[in-house]
């Protein structure tokens, strides 16, 4: 089953995140900071993973930049969660290696839609 | 597939209502001169969650409101713009009204938006935007298309961004009819081919007519900037080109010079606050992860206990009978030990309560026109969360009362030689059985004169009558009794000290003053951290048992005469070491009829409350037991000197003494508490 790595330090955003994803029959494992979402990455081998910028301990661009220095997440796709004010983040979110963004705030079909084109 | 949102929404209230309590203690504790970066960050993450949260989950006016706020954290986090009070000021209200939409929308209760929009006005105008502008007409007419035409030379590094183009191309070809060329021409040779890079470029030729340059951008979107690509549209010859006609009408940015003006505060106190019908909220705790399994593992020994005893009792013969009282023992262990692991489930410290004050003790401070700090000490004391809830209106008013009452003014304080900024102290502590909660300040004490006065005009004592100072500070918690010449807006609202004596005996507790004039007060309430369960020890008075609780004994002793000074008027004293300490017969307060009414025939039993002594005369100690307090106020009444009433192993009904009840009657029977000389 395909595992995806939702981070975010918003508990409620987790909620959502997780059981939209796991209606649609993948699996979810979540972090609630940088520092636990490359942990969780290390532990479980995702196949994607999904993060918001703005969080305590490791903001959500260097824990993009952690993971691609990690073998099994050279190509891994990495998606950025970020508010349509945050132009600059997209850019330094290219930079740091993610693959792409998602806008906030996004409905649960927008956000299976783009995972869904990313994962093929 | 439609996933229910509304399942989050209570998660959603709950992190919010955190967050602006991170929000309001982060701003209250800032510097404007010295904004600390990491404070900032804090607070704006705490609104860009809300923001973020508040339009996933579609509460369209939070969200709006929170940008702005968001806008401006943002220019002050990344050092474009400072901050100053008045800004602290406008976020702090914003705190407030954030709260009431919230709050609102949790009750299903409509919310005037009013504030809110006179709350983003004052931030717009900082910020030199204006969202009632005209918003922007594009008149665009897209001329028709049948066709794309797209050439794209992939960026080198795209792969390893996790970009793949041939997702792309399968998205595209979703659309329409793809054709595509590849161009292999920048291949390097293969000893220098790089598996990471991509060299490739491509033509690609989609056929659609229902596809616009937004859906092509759109799957371009991630890599347009690493990657050189040319989207043209393919006409169809036999139709004419539309004109575009682009109309933009530029959003007029309205500059007002508008100060953030003090009608700031009137805002403030002037929205009528939701009447809360809160849904009945079936309340919730966050508990320690170490909490629960200290739980789980005591449960596991009681199993274990369980099954021994079992064992014992399975098969019994009379030499187990050892066996059978050790395991016995061993539940006896367990069970108290899980008891109390699990009443420490249910508490919570202190700070939750305490949270709210510093936020209280800036806008009455400012109110009033003085100068007070607040101290906050042994905010991580933890007591039950249901005591703490009901404990934060009688704290709030006893602080309202120190501020208002006890601080005086900046001129008064410097004329009486003390620092112009009055200090306030709160601080709790776990103290035997009890949480101690303090509320001390600098001021200017009980004025004892005007509360005699009052006393004797009330008809509440006999104008004859003589005080000690502690005696005549305890009359301020006797019903009516505000000395203030003026019920002033912040404290005397008629909610009396005597209602927060009340409120707090309710609880289980204690409320005292100690106060000197011109030097300030120490506000003290202790209250029992188990309400449930109590330490007990059995006394007999006559044929009576009552429970003294284990944690207000100091001694027991018996005496000779020769120890007891007889006082006219008052009660005997004993003369214990250094101190004089009241005998009251407990069988004259409660009409039994005692083994003997000698002295030298029966047992002092010295109990302490709030560190005062008194000597409590019974015929015999029994046994120590935990004892389960069932209310006498629910199946009789209340009764002055008796906290409870529990039933003993026999089945016989045993009133449990409160001992603070009991010493206030013995301190007014003796007025005196003389030191040895």
């Amino acid at each position: 089953m395909t595992k995806i790595l939702a981070v975010d330090d918003s508990a409620s955003m987790r909620q959502m995140i997780t059981f939209t994803l796991k209606s649609a029959g993948f699996d979810v494992v979540e972090a609630s900071d940088g520092v636990e979402g490359v942990s969780q990455a290390r532990q479980h081998k995702c196949d994607l993973v999904l993060s918001d910028v703005n969080m305590p301990n490791m903001d959500g661009i260097a824990m993009t930049r952690e993971l691609r220095t990690l073998p099994d997440y050279k190509y891994t796709p990495i998606l950025m969660l970020t508010t349509e004010s945050g132009l600059d983040k997209k850019t330094e979110g290219k930079s740091a290696g993610a693959t792409g963004w998602i806008v906030k705030p996004f409905k649960p079909d927008q956000l299976l839609n783009t995972i869904k084109k990313v994962l093929g | 597939m439609t996933i229910e949102l509304s399942q989050f929404f209570q998660v959603f209230f709950e992190e919010s209502f955190e967050g602006l309590d991170v929000m309001e203690s982060g701003l209250l504790s800032l510097d404007p001169s010295n904004v600390d970066n990491e404070m900032i960050n804090s607070i704006f993450r705490a609104a860009h969650s809300i923001k973020g949260g508040s339009a996933t989950f579609g509460f369209a006016s939070v969200a709006e409101f929170t940008h702005v706020l968001e806008t401006l954290l943002d220019e002050v986090r990344s050092e474009i713009r400072g901050m100053n009070p008045d800004m602290v000021d406008l976020f702090l209200q914003s705190v407030d009204c954030l709260r009431e939409l919230l709050e609102g929308l949790q009750a299903e209760v409509p919310v005037d938006g009013a504030r809110a929009d006179g709350l983003r006005q004052k931030f717009e105008a900082i910020l030199g935007v204006s969202t009632d502008a005209v918003a922007s007409e594009t008149g665009e007419v897209e001329p028709v298309a049948i066709g794309w035409q797209i050439n794209m030379v992939g960026g080198e590094d795209i792969l390893r961004s996790g970009n793949e183009p041939i997702r792309m191309f399968t998205q595209l070809s979703e659309m329409g009819e793809l054709t595509i060329t590849t161009d292999f021409s920048r291949l390097p040779a293969f000893n220098a081919l790089t598996l990471e890079s991509c060299y490739l470029s491509w033509q690609l030729t989609l056929m659609a007519d229902n596809v616009t340059r937004a859906d092509i951008d759109e799957v371009f979107e991630w890599v347009v900037d690493e990657c050189e690509i040319a989207i043209e549209p393919i006409m169809d010859e036999s139709l004419p080109v539309a004109a575009e006609q682009v109309e933009a009408t530029e959003a007029q940015a309205l500059e007002e010079d508008a100060p953030v003006s003090d009608d700031a505060s009137a805002a403030q106190t002037g929205l009528a606050v939701p009447q809360t019908q809160k849904k009945a909220e079936p309340g919730s705790i966050r508990v320690d992860i170490d909490k629960i399994d200290t739980l789980i593992n005591m449960v596991g020994e009681l199993v274990i206990t369980q099954s021994m005893l079992g064992q014992i009792g399975a098969d019994f013969t009379f030499d187990k009978v050892s066996k059978l009282q050790e395991g016995l023992q061993d539940l006896e262990r367990n069970v108290q030990v899980l008891h109390e692991s699990v009443m420490q489930v249910r508490m919570l410290p202190i700070s939750f309560t305490f949270n709210r004050f510093p936020r209280m003790v800036r806008d009455l401070s400012r109110q009033l026109n003085k100068k007070i700090d607040l101290v906050v000490k042994g905010e991580q004391t933890e007591l039950d969360k249901t005591v703490m809830e009901k404990i934060g209106d009688p704290l709030v008013h006893l602080l309202r009362n120190s501020l208002d009452h006890g601080i005086e003014t900046p001129a008064e304080r410097v004329k009486a030689g003390k620092p112009e900024t009055g200090v306030v102290s709160l601080n709790a502590f776990h103290q035997g059985g009890n949480i101690i909660i303090q509320i001390n300040d600098d001021g200017a004490g009980l004025p004892k004169e005007r509360i005699l006065a009052k006393a004797r005009k009330n008809g509440i004592i006999g104008p004859d009558v003589v005080l000690s100072d502690e005696q005549i500070n305890d009359l301020i918690f006797q019903p009516g009794f505000s000395t203030a010449e003026v019920v002033s807006d912040v404290s005397g609202r008629g909610v009396g000290m005597d209602v927060v004596r009340r409120n707090v005996q309710e609880l289980g507790g204690h409320v005292s003053v100690k106060s000197e004039e011109g030097v300030g007060s120490t506000f003290s309430i202790s209250l029992p951290l188990t309400l449930a369960i109590l330490d007990g020890q059995l006394v007999r008075v006559g044929n009576q048992v009552y429970i003294f609780p284990l944690v207000s004994i100091v001694e027991s002793l018996s005496v000779g005469m020769n120890q007891v000074s007889t006082v006219a008027g008052a009660c005997d004293l004993l003369r214990l070491r250094e101190e004089y300490i009241p005998i009251i017969p407990l069988y004259d307060a409660f009409g039994i009829e005692p083994d003997s009414r000698n002295l030298e025939k029966s047992l002092i039993v010295v109990v302490e409350s709030e560190n005062t002594k008194v000597g409590l005369v019974v015929d015999e100690l029994q046994a120590q037991q935990q004892v389960v307090i069932k209310s006498l106020e629910t199946n009789y009444q209340s009764v002055e000197g008796i906290s409870g009433a529990t039933i003993l192993g026999d089945g016989t009904v045993s009133l449990i003494l409160d001992i603070g009840g009991i010493v206030t009657i013995g301190q007014s029977a003796a007025p005196m508490q003389i030191k040895a000389a």
